[in-house]
């Protein structure tokens, strides 16, 4: 295994931490095959891993994972990356920007850390609060809902998990009755 | 297909491929003219309508070759509200495709009413207004909507109210599916005592003339319609009018000047084609059907020895007087799940303020309330929350629980025509091509601005009858621009004080007809497009007539 992806599957594995433990159970085999077929055949393309690890740690307090599915199981920094590459090209300058800010704003608050995706939950929400007006964090926050809600074939909404959790059903071909009023 | 040589000379080139340049190009080839349609916009998926795609990323950041909108970063526009300011970037966008915003647009094809055509007379004109009687009637008019509806397919139902105009023969197709949005029109106009009537729009809810019916795939307005339901000038009446062997369709050619020889007749256009290469295309007459904002433009950019002051343009009148539409409404939170994803945009409308009723409210004016409540998903999740952090847990959580369950009453309120509304050219800045860009002045008139927050406060008031958990109100927004330009060409019998005469005929020239929405007098209740195709008709109808007794010379 070469360095590269020794420290991708690391960063794969450090992916999996806080989504509730009744979500993975049922989703386990899903995301394990997301993770070790579907995403991991294509490799990063604009991020290293390291920085996926920060952008992937940015997403997941962005849509958090609770009782239900998150950015991190729609694969929101898949999505981002390809994204970077193909229609957000133009973001790319600030993201390069963002992530020395990012490592500055979190030397700044947390002396004692080095990497925001190491700081606990509650760091990183009070480090965010502190960025919110930025336009990398405005940028990573549109990208989130982005990859939640895009086609799946843009690299996020995995397994659709972005639609279902709105409701949305993309059979494309309805009879009414449509909702519950029009019944 | 058939394929003219630029140097020849064709009876009849037709700027624009839309609601009205189809309608044109249709009529006269078949009526045995040649035609060319030149329309800026690239083909579209024409003739593999299953093609269209329903990816909301794409759609928002299309590829360049696959866009079905202008972009403002090519098509560049600017906007200011008034002359004392320096205008700044606009985002102004119109359907840029073979088809132009028909093949995107919501659909809705109501007609205009009668008194909609004489409100001068009727009402009395407006102080800082150009309020005044259109040169023709509806009675006039009755037969080309009726033709209008029958050939390019409209579902709707004839409801014999005094809120909707009356109609000599019933829509060809039934109207669409009532959704829950629609349901809950019903539930709130039976306490508040109003009428509710079914959409009205060119989308078939049966087949028709060889397409298929609508499969309410949701993902509507803004897209390509892949079963071809959708009945947009490229299904409806561009095949038609390829068939004739008559009539040339030539996309991605941008036109920069409509040409005029010594006599002060129009030969034909220049126009950039997709490699850039000037083409000039030689003919009789030249109708121009660019939309309510770039016809103007071009008659401006068009000026020459003989027309200092842009083509047509003897009157002044070019460019002023544009309408863009105003609106606003409300939203609210209901129990359960409306699921409007499903079906087209709105399936029903309130319209009993559709009148004028100066007296009653305190100002001129009217609108149509429509029912509707679906946002894409994407757009859904970067604006569509209310009343919610814009990310973390409470975003997640609100987000999820507003789903599919809001009510949307988005109006369609009237705008009064202002002189100093206009279009005209940027002096510093210019287009892609090196053409001086499209200028947008705007500012709604007070008395808009009343209509407006009348129409939202009826909103709150039918959301709430509608049993509304929660309700929202949009703040009272000035109109900025849009796909529903009207205003800029009027149609007039006075040449000093109008562009084009009741067929549409330039005053000041014999062998140029401008038809779209440039032409409206007044701007109707904002749903211009059935207006738009049924002026298109008449239009073409006179034209041939007028082409084959000689009146105008082919």
């Amino acid at each position: 295994m070469s360095a590269e992806e020794s420290s991708r599957r690391k960063f794969l594995i450090s992916s999996m931490t806080g989504v509730s433990t009744a979500w993975l159970a049922t989703n386990w085999p899903a995301i394990v095959q997301a993770k070790e077929q579907s995403q991991n055949a294509a490799d990063l393309a604009f991020f290293t891993p390291a920085q996926a690890a920060e952008i992937d740690a940015m997403s997941a307090q962005i849509f958090p994972s609770d009782d239900t599915p998150g950015a991190r199981e729609a694969q929101v920094v898949y999505f981002i990356d390809l994204g970077l590459t193909t229609f957000a090209r133009d973001a790319q300058p600030i993201y390069t920007q963002g992530f020395q800010d990012l490592q500055a704003k979190t030397r700044e608050l947390f002396p004692d850390a080095k990497l925001f995706s190491k700081l606990t939950a509650a760091q990183q929400i009070q480090l965010l609060t502190a960025m919110e007006k930025t336009p990398f964090f405005k940028t990573v926050r549109d990208h989130t809902v982005m990859g939640m809600f895009a086609n799946p074939k843009h690299g996020g909404n995995y397994n659709k998990v972005g639609w279902k959790l709105i409701g949305f059903d993309d059979e494309l071909s309805f009879k009414p009755p449509f909702g519950y009023y029009d019944r | 297909m058939i394929k003219y040589a630029p140097s020849s000379e064709i009876d009849f080139l037709v700027i624009g491929s839309g609601a009205a340049g189809a309608v044109m190009a249709k009529e006269l080839s078949v009526a045995g003219f040649s035609v060319v349609v030149l329309e800026q916009g690239p083909w579209g998926a024409y003739g593999h309508e299953q093609d269209y795609s329903k990816d909301e990323l794409q759609n928002r950041f299309p590829d360049p070759v696959d866009g079905l909108m202008s972009d403002p970063t090519k098509q560049r526009n600017t906007f200011r509200r008034n002359a004392s300011e320096k205008a700044a970037p606009g985002r102004h966008s119109y359907g840029c495709v073979i088809g132009g915003g028909t093949v995107t647009y919501g659909a809705s094809s109501w007609r205009h009413l009668p008194w909609e055509f004489d409100e001068a007379s009727r009402f009395g004109t407006i102080a800082g207004t150009g309020v005044a009687d259109w040169p023709l009637s509806y009675e006039e008019l009755e037969p080309y909507y009726t033709k209008a509806e029958w050939e390019i397919g409209i579902s709707g139902l004839r409801v014999d109210t005094p809120f909707m105009a009356p109609m000599s023969k019933p829509y060809p197709v039934p109207p669409l599916p009532l959704k829950s949005s629609g349901a809950l029109f019903k539930v709130a106009a039976g306490k508040l005592g109003l009428t509710v009537v079914p959409n009205v729009a060119a989308i078939i809810t049966e087949p028709y003339m060889g397409r298929a019916a609508c499969i309410n795939c949701g993902m509507c307005s803004g897209y390509g319609c892949q079963v071809k339901a959708r009945s947009s000038s490229a299904v409806s009446l561009l095949p038609v009018a390829e068939q004739t062997n008559r009539c040339e369709i030539r996309a991605n050619s941008y036109v920069r000047e409509i040409s005029v020889d010594n006599s002060g007749k129009v030969t034909g256009a220049v126009y950039f084609d997709a490699l850039r290469n000037e083409v000039f295309q030689k003919a009789k007459v030249v109708v121009l059907s660019a939309n309510g904002t770039e016809t103007p433009r071009l008659l401006l950019l068009s000026s020459s020895k003989r027309y200092p002051n842009g083509l047509a343009n003897s009157s002044g009148v070019v460019g002023k007087y544009l309408m863009t539409g105003n609106g606003g409404g409300a939203t609210g939170l209901f129990e359960h799940p409306l699921n409007e994803y499903k079906g087209c945009v709105t399936g029903a409308a309130i319209v009993d303020y559709v009148p004028n009723d100066t007296k009653g409210r305190g100002f001129y004016g009217g609108g149509r309330m429509t029912a509707r409540g679906f946002t894409t998903p994407i757009e859904y999740g970067l604006g569509g929350v209310h009343n919610a952090p814009s990310w973390g847990a409470g975003y997640k959580k609100a987000l999820i629980e507003q789903a599919n369950h809001k009510l949307n009453v988005s109006n369609f309120i009237s705008q009064l025509p202002v002189e100093t509304n206009t279009v005209d050219l940027d002096p510093d800045v210019k287009d892609a091509w090196g053409l001086p860009a499209m200028r947008i002045t705007t500012t709604s008139h007070e008395n808009d601005f009343k209509a407006m927050k009348f129409f939202i406060d009826r909103s709150v008031d039918i959301l709430q009858a509608a049993g509304a958990r929660e309700v929202w109100a949009d703040q009272v927004n000035d109109s900025r621009g849009g796909a529903h330009a009207r205003g800029t060409c009027r149609m007039g019998n006075d040449p000093t004080k109008s562009v084009v005469n009741k067929f549409h005929r330039a005053h000041d020239v014999p062998n140029l007809f401008i038809v779209d929405g440039s032409s409206f007098v007044t701007g109707g209740r904002n749903h211009p497009t059935m207006t738009i195709s049924a002026l298109a008709y008449r239009a073409a109808d006179h034209l041939v007539k007028a082409a084959k007794s000689g009146d105008v010379k082919i």
